[in-house]
């Protein structure tokens, strides 16, 4: 809001950088955003419906689905799927980055090897790019986000998610989600999300934290922010299927005993966390860049000039061979 | 009728590997061909009243394991079972229980009467199963329970003075669960299956099932149904075992519909149209646990209780106890097992 004596551009005195906040916001919906998302957690838990649901898109349509057998001897792979989503002028290039393999095999120590070099890789590129002659086409593929899918038939976190999420925190920021809440009542589900804060704090895992409301904004956004920060994790229920409740047509899940509705926040936390996801978009990134990268970064290039040395001195002994081979 | 069956079965199996297909239980005789006319009643009908008689003063033993991970509503489903408390998670359970770190055999007994039938009940909890990061092996514990099990009976079997009845701690009926994913089974249930399933009846189940909706859940059974086939893995009722055509029509039914039983347990009762009900509440509806639109526990129940209950003690006792007496026997040199009532001879003996 512009203080009211230079609300008319002719008044003298008025500079106008006021505007800014408009001409970035022009120059951000011409420019578009880019998001990466990383999805993780063992097979079966609604985490492809659930990113389904979230960006009302298919993006696996040509999904097949693999028995128990050839799991055996499957190893955990990274997926990324990209997609262009436009809304009211405004694009988000989505990556979804998935995790197929993590939590099937009877033996996990490898689980997170695959997963961790891949969030690395991402940053080693980045800081490669960012140190180069020409930047100005810099592709941000590090994983801003990523939603990690604790089972809803247990009784809190297995031993698999704490060293996991221990393993990850201090590279991304961890946003922890129940999937298929529609399998516990509310009860269940409020001992349920307890129980895991409890273990999260009792073991030290750092997940992504909402910033509080600023003082400055209106009292609808800081209850909101409230509500959401209260409702964590998020217990959701995803679905892309209509289905005929109360008189019209809802996304949900049809039982014999009744309809579960995505978007009722009666029934589960869809809305919640699709609402935090797009608010917070901006922070997460900003978090990512300010924390998780800069972390990456000092520590490569503490080690990284210990090892140029290396390579300088390995340097001169190819130079003295190649010299002995023309001789 | 036991004893009796076991005393014929020692010369047959010591000259065979393979145990003799399962004999019939002991049944009044039928009248003979030849006199096919009695001149008047004698009575020889009444010999199954007199067995029921027998059967209700002397009780029986029944003993079920439950295996899969946590959370799956193992112990619910056992008290539903039996609608009793009779799980390890019965009495004073704490819900902050943390996953033990390797698995743990923890078998809790109770009698349960019913219209003047005592049963022993013993439930053989398995925490700590499938659980871990690194789950290799984690079924031994459980076979290694199994085996001490029939390890047990037949050191009581062997005794020279033996007790009128041989307490009975074998493993009558494994109930597996599978986690209801939607998808297919996961590596550990196949490895489980694959290996206990030559030593024990194991029932397949698919826990929660409230998560699924009915295509998803027939979806999931015809896959899971398939992926046991192909994986060679044979569930009880066992294809091999049906005794006539009868069986076998009733237990194909059961095999390729049925199973496995896609169930939800609840000890906590509701008011639905006027009736008092066992289910689980949400905001979208109350699921009944009876109600076989709703889940197939009912099912389940009337499967292990009601209709095959002597039959999964009669197929442990017939074919996978006399698997494992026959390896011991040959193990020991073909030679029946010396034993002296002496605690320490037990030991050398076998």
């Amino acid at each position: 809001q512009q203080p009211a004596q230079f609300s008319n551009p002719e008044t003298p005195g008025y500079v106008g950088f006021a505007n800014l906040p408009n001409q970035v916001h022009r120059k951000s919906v011409k420019k578009g955003f880019e998001f990466t998302l990383m999805v993780v957690g063992e097979s079966g838990l609604g985490k492809s419906t659930l990113i389904n649901s979230l960006f009302l898109t298919d993006l696996y349509p040509e999904r097949i689905i693999p028995g128990a057998a050839d799991k055996i001897e499957r190893t955990v792979q990274i997926e990324a799927s990209t997609v262009e989503i436009e809304e009211r002028g405004v694009k988000l290039r989505l990556t979804v980055v998935d995790t197929p393999g993590y939590g099937d095999a009877i033996n996990c120590r490898d689980c997170f090897k695959t997963i961790i070099s891949y969030i690395d890789e991402q940053f080693e590129r980045y800081l490669h790019d960012e140190s180069g002659l020409n930047r100005r086409h810099i592709i941000d593929n590090r994983v801003h986000c990523c939603f990690y899918f604790i089972s809803p038939f247990g009784h809190g976190l297995k031993p698999l998610d704490v060293e996991f999420m221990k393993a990850i925190h201090n590279k991304v920021n961890i946003v922890p989600v129940i999937a298929k809440a529609d399998t516990l009542s509310l009860k269940e589900r409020e001992r349920l999300k307890k129980r895991i804060l409890d273990e999260i704090e009792e073991h030290g895992i750092k997940i992504y934290h909402l910033p509080d409301a600023e003082s400055d904004e209106d009292e609808d956004f800081k209850e909101q922010t409230r509500l959401l920060k209260a409702s964590i994790p998020f217990c959701v229920v995803g679905s892309n299927q209509l289905i005929e409740a109360k008189g019209k047509k809802v996304r949900g899940r049809l039982y014999p005993w009744g309809v579960v509705e995505v978007e009722n926040p009666e029934h589960n936390d869809f809305l919640k966390l699709r609402t935090m996801l797009i608010t917070h978009m901006q922070d997460l990134q900003e978090v990512t860049q300010d924390l998780h990268y800069e972390n990456f970064r000092s520590e490569r290039l503490k080690r990284g000039s210990r090892k140029i040395e290396d390579e300088e001195v390995n340097k001169d002994q190819i130079l003295l061979e190649k010299e002995a081979e023309v001789r | 009728p036991h004893a009796g069956q076991v005393e014929s079965k020692n010369e047959a199996a010591m000259s065979e590997l393979v145990p003799e297909p399962r004999q019939k239980p002991v049944v009044p005789m039928k009248p003979m061909g030849i006199n096919a006319s009695l001149l008047g009643y004698i009575g020889i009908d009444t010999i199954i009243e007199q067995m029921r008689k027998k059967t209700m003063k002397t009780g029986f033993d029944f003993n079920i394991m439950v295996v899969g991970q946590s959370g799956l509503g193992k112990s619910t489903l056992v008290n539903t079972l039996f609608k009793s408390q009779v799980s390890r998670k019965s009495s004073g359970w704490n819900r902050e229980e943390k996953i033990p770190k390797t698995v743990e055999i923890k078998a809790i007994g109770h009698v349960i009467e019913e219209g003047g039938v005592k049963m022993k009940l013993t439930v053989i909890d398995t925490p700590g199963f499938g659980d871990q990061i690194n789950n290799e092996n984690c079924w031994e514990p459980i076979e290694k329970y199994i085996n001490e099990q029939y390890e047990k009976f037949l050191k009581e079997e062997v005794n020279i003075a033996r007790k009128k009845r041989i307490p009975d701690t074998r493993v009558h009926c494994c109930l597996y669960f599978i986690s209801p994913t939607g998808h297919s089974l996961r590596p550990l249930d196949l490895e489980f299956m694959k290996h206990l399933s030559k030593v024990v009846n194991i029932i397949p189940v698919i826990a929660k099932a409230d998560t699924m909706t009915l295509e998803e859940k027939t979806e999931f059974k015809q896959r899971v149904r398939k992926e046991l086939e192909v994986n060679g893995i044979e569930f009880y009722p066992q294809k091999e075992f049906d005794e006539d055509l009868e069986d076998k029509t009733e237990n194909d039914k059961i095999r390729q519909e049925s199973m496995p039983f896609a169930v939800v347990g609840s000890d906590k009762e509701y008011q639905v149209n006027g009736k008092r009900v066992l289910g689980r509440k949400t905001p979208w509806g109350i699921i009944e646990v009876e109600n076989l639109n709703h889940c197939e526990f009912a099912l389940l129940r009337d499967f292990v209780i009601r209709t095959h209950l002597q039959d999964l003690k009669e197929v442990t006792h017939n074919i996978h106890y006399e698997t494992y007496r026959a390896k011991r026997l040959n193990d020991n040199g073909g030679l029946p097992p010396m034993t002296v009532e002496t605690e320490e001879n037990h030991e050398s003996n076998l």
